[in-house]
């Protein structure tokens, strides 16, 4: 997928927006692997450069939404007391709202469009992260080199950003992987709702919502290769994520 | 394949046979509940103010007009019948136009309708206080007084004698308001609340989700409505609209559905569905914003203009899209409007599209836009906004241009183009009920209400008004052309794409609609019944 997003150009036989009326509708052929859709414009082109707006937006969003979500985390164990208190209570009222209501409710204030999209989307992701990586921080919090490190007199965002937040890499990374998933189906979601990315832009959910509407008897083509793109895509990164804490996991290490 | 295509025809065929000869030698059966849905939402259901077939669907049949197109024949021009009013007629120089009031009409809170409740509303209609939106205040700009001699009758009296005149009465957003609400509640009572004197009583309205109606017992046409009721039901995916019907959930949709959807419906039932097509009156535009730069420059709208080819578009689009004919600023059939051969006078009509776009290259670099990109504001709404954006943008990729779409629901849309006009360039339609050209291309005037380009084009109000008071047709059709030259090509106000082609597929028990070049005319709905 990674390969596709970043040779999309090399790797499509078609330019993915550009309509071709000659070839409406046309069933997977030799010209056209996965066929074309209602413009004509060949789907597995449409895919491949699809990839790069999932990739994009995912790939930001996760980033985004775990890095924020590791600060936060982090900084709310560290300080404790009210800081941590109130910082929770934060994240107990956005974890009530399911991700992609709370997505919804971004974009309809934002705008549409991949900016808006990614904000949407890590917003939600912030506080899950947040959460997991505080229970973690405050075992490390104990630990006597964090002692240490404040009787030497190191600031407050030192010890957080160099002594602790490393030490809690491993659920950071497995969080990150997991939610590249995530961001993907959010953003194929979001897409298809009308709300994401705006057509003639590529995107798997938009082209999904493109050929379910009118097309899925007569075309099936049109739905099946982007429904599958999402599919793989989320299970490709699931898995990895399964691996990755498989790797950093020292219980599971070994098994 | 072949034997699907073959089911298809014979299907279309078949339905439409069946709708040549609709329910004529039937007897209406009463009783039922008509279930139909709306591909859009209510912005208001004020029918003054509004211009959107999601409110006229659902809202209409709650009220009455003045006078209206003759529900057994809506396709004519000119076959106009009393509604509330009893005759109707005009004085040997056209200038005064008295309605003679139905005595036997109610509200459904039960005050009783009279001359003066038909005066305060042409009054809000034609002369609003400002801050008070009348979408056509335009159509009646002839208006000189309305006056009630006598408890049931109204006169007009007009400035010049206008052939546009009935026709806009005619129009079926003129909902007739009882005074006593406008007089207590103002004028923007009518946008929340809903008392007329038409076929249905207003049951609820849940936003979103479904109008409802019940027959009111007291209709002055007497023996209607055959319905018990009806229930407009919001499904703004064209999937879940044709779903419905398929699973009879719902029975008919009036706005029109593609060719495609057409072809499922009948390759699925059969003969249980039956099948009404005809031209529409409406037409997709780009309107750029006048007021944002560089779209104040004429060379680059008409660029914008010259890049699209409508003659291969139309081919293509047709088979996906509820759209179809070339045709300039009149409805095409119609005797004013341009044949063929003026047409493709007129930049961006032209045949020779290489030619056309090599000048609107040359006259973007000229503009020093060369490397223009800009955002196309367009409605939420598949058909045929989705398609002809996705098309629209295509189109002027082919000469450098770099178009990022924002489709926003209705609501925003038309915020965007009413009171807010934030956007770069936007599409809008010019949906008319009536065939009536003169007025139709009134939107096209600056002066306009609708009008959201945010121009001022002094000729072009002139050409209108020579048109609006000329009697003779050869001169409308000669003033026409110049002002369609000069919207369309010298000036290239508004950049027009394609007119609307009507697809009616519908539940065949459905009986006594019938299809009228709008989806806005023949909504009362007090003539239709189920064959149940």
């Amino acid at each position: 997928m990674i390969s596709a997003a970043v040779f999309a150009d090399q790797i499509a036989m078609y330019n993915p927006e550009v309509n071709d009326f000659a070839a409406m509708l046309q069933a997977p052929s030799l010209d056209h692997i996965f066929g074309t859709d209602e413009f004509g414009r060949d789907i597995y082109s449409r895919i491949v450069h699809g990839a790069r707006t999932a990739m994009l937006v995912g790939f930001t969003a996760a980033i985004c939404g775990s890095t924020l979500g590791l600060l936060v985390g982090v900084t709310s164990a560290y300080f404790g007391g009210w800081v941590d208190i109130t910082v929770q209570r934060v994240i107990d009222v956005l974890i009530a709202f399911p991700s992609i209501i709370l997505a919804l409710a971004i974009v309809i204030i934002l705008g549409r469009g991949v900016g808006p999209v990614i904000v949407a989307i890590t917003i939600p992701l912030i506080p899950n992260c947040a959460r997991v990586v505080r229970s973690s921080a405050l075992a490390i919090r104990e630990i006597p080199y964090v002692d240490a490190a404040r009787a030497m007199g190191f600031g407050h965002a030192r010890i957080v950003l160099r002594h602790i937040s490393p030490n809690i890499m491993a659920p950071y990374l497995i969080m990150l992987t997991t939610f590249l998933g995530q961001a993907i189906l959010a953003e194929a979601s979001l897409s298809y709702l009308g709300l994401g990315v705006q057509e003639p832009t590529p995107a798997w959910g938009l082209m999904l919502k493109s050929g379910a509407e009118e097309y899925a008897e007569s075309a099936p083509w049109a739905v099946i290769f982007p429904g599958v793109a999402i599919s793989l895509a989320v299970f490709g990164f699931n898995l990895f994520g399964d691996a990755m804490r498989d790797v950093l996991d020292p219980k599971l290490r070994d098994r | 394949m072949k034997l699907k295509t073959l089911k298809i025809l014979a299907g279309t065929t078949a339905a439409l046979l069946l709708t040549a000869g609709v329910a004529t030698a039937e007897s209406p059966k009463r009783g039922g509940i008509l279930n139909f849905v709306v591909g859009s939402k209510i912005p208001s259901m004020d029918g003054h103010m509004e211009g959107t077939f999601g409110m006229i669907h659902p809202i209409r049949p709650f009220y009455s007009t003045l006078i209206r197109v003759n529900p057994a024949n809506p396709s004519s021009t000119t076959d106009f019948v009393c509604d509330v009013c009893s005759s109707f007629s005009s004085s040997d120089d056209g200038k005064t136009h008295t309605f003679v009031i139905r005595q036997d009409i109610k509200f459904h809170d039960g005050e009783p309708l009279t001359a003066a409740d038909v005066k305060a509303t042409y009054d809000k209609l034609v002369f609003p206080p400002k801050g008070i939106l009348s979408l056509r205040k335009k159509f009646f700009s002839m208006v000189d007084s309305i006056t009630t001699p006598d408890k049931y009758t109204l006169v007009m009296k007009l400035k010049y004698p206008s052939p546009t005149f009935i026709p806009s009465v005619a129009m079926p957003f003129n909902f007739i308001y009882s005074k006593k609400d406008l007089d207590t509640h103002g004028y923007t009572w009518h946008q929340k609340n809903v008392n007329g004197t038409g076929a249905f009583v207003f049951v609820q309205h849940q936003p979103g989700a479904f109008v409802e109606g019940k027959r009111f017992d007291g209709y002055h046409h007497k023996g209607k409505p055959y319905l018990d009721g009806y229930k407009a039901i919001s499904a703004p995916k064209m999937a879940v609209r044709l779903q419905a019907i398929r699973g009879d959930r719902a029975a008919i949709e009036f706005r029109g559905f593609p060719p495609k959807a057409r072809d499922d419906l009948i390759s699925a039932l059969g003969d249980k569905i039956t099948v009404q097509e005809g031209d529409w009156n409406c037409s997709l535009l780009v309107t750029p914003n006048h007021k944002a730069k560089p779209f104040d420059d004429k060379r680059v709208r008409r660029a914008l203009s010259l890049a699209v080819d409508r003659w291969t578009g139309s081919k293509a689009l047709s088979k996906i899209a509820i759209v179809k004919t070339v045709g300039g600023v009149v409805f095409p059939s119609h005797p004013l409007a341009a044949t063929k051969d003026e047409l493709t006078k007129i930049p961006g009509f032209w045949t020779d599209i290489d030619k056309s776009r090599a000048e609107a290259k040359r006259l973007l670099k000229e503009a020093g836009q060369s490397n223009l990109t800009f955002t196309l504001l367009n409605r939420a709404v598949d058909q045929p906004y989705r398609i002809l954006g996705v098309w629209l943008i295509d189109q002027w990729r082919k000469i450098g241009v770099k178009v990022t779409q924002n489709a926003v629901p209705t609501g925003p849309w038309v915020d965007s183009l009413r009171k807010k006009k934030d956007y770069q360039v936007a599409i809008d339609a010019n949906c008319q009920s009536i065939v009536n050209p003169i007025v139709d291309v009134s939107k096209y005037l600056g002066s306009a209400s609708n009008n959201y380009a945010q121009y001022t084009d002094e000729p072009m109000e002139s050409m209108h008004e020579k048109m609006s008071r000329s009697g003779d047709e050869a001169e409308q059709r000669r003033i026409m052309r110049q002002f369609e030259q000069r919207l369309y090509g010298e000036e290239a106000h508004i950049i027009p794409t394609l007119w609307w082609y009507k697809i009616n597929p519908h539940r065949s028990y459905v009986k006594g609609w019938k299809i009228a070049p709008s989806h806005y005319l023949n909504q009362h709905l007090d003539q239709v019944w189920l064959d149940k």
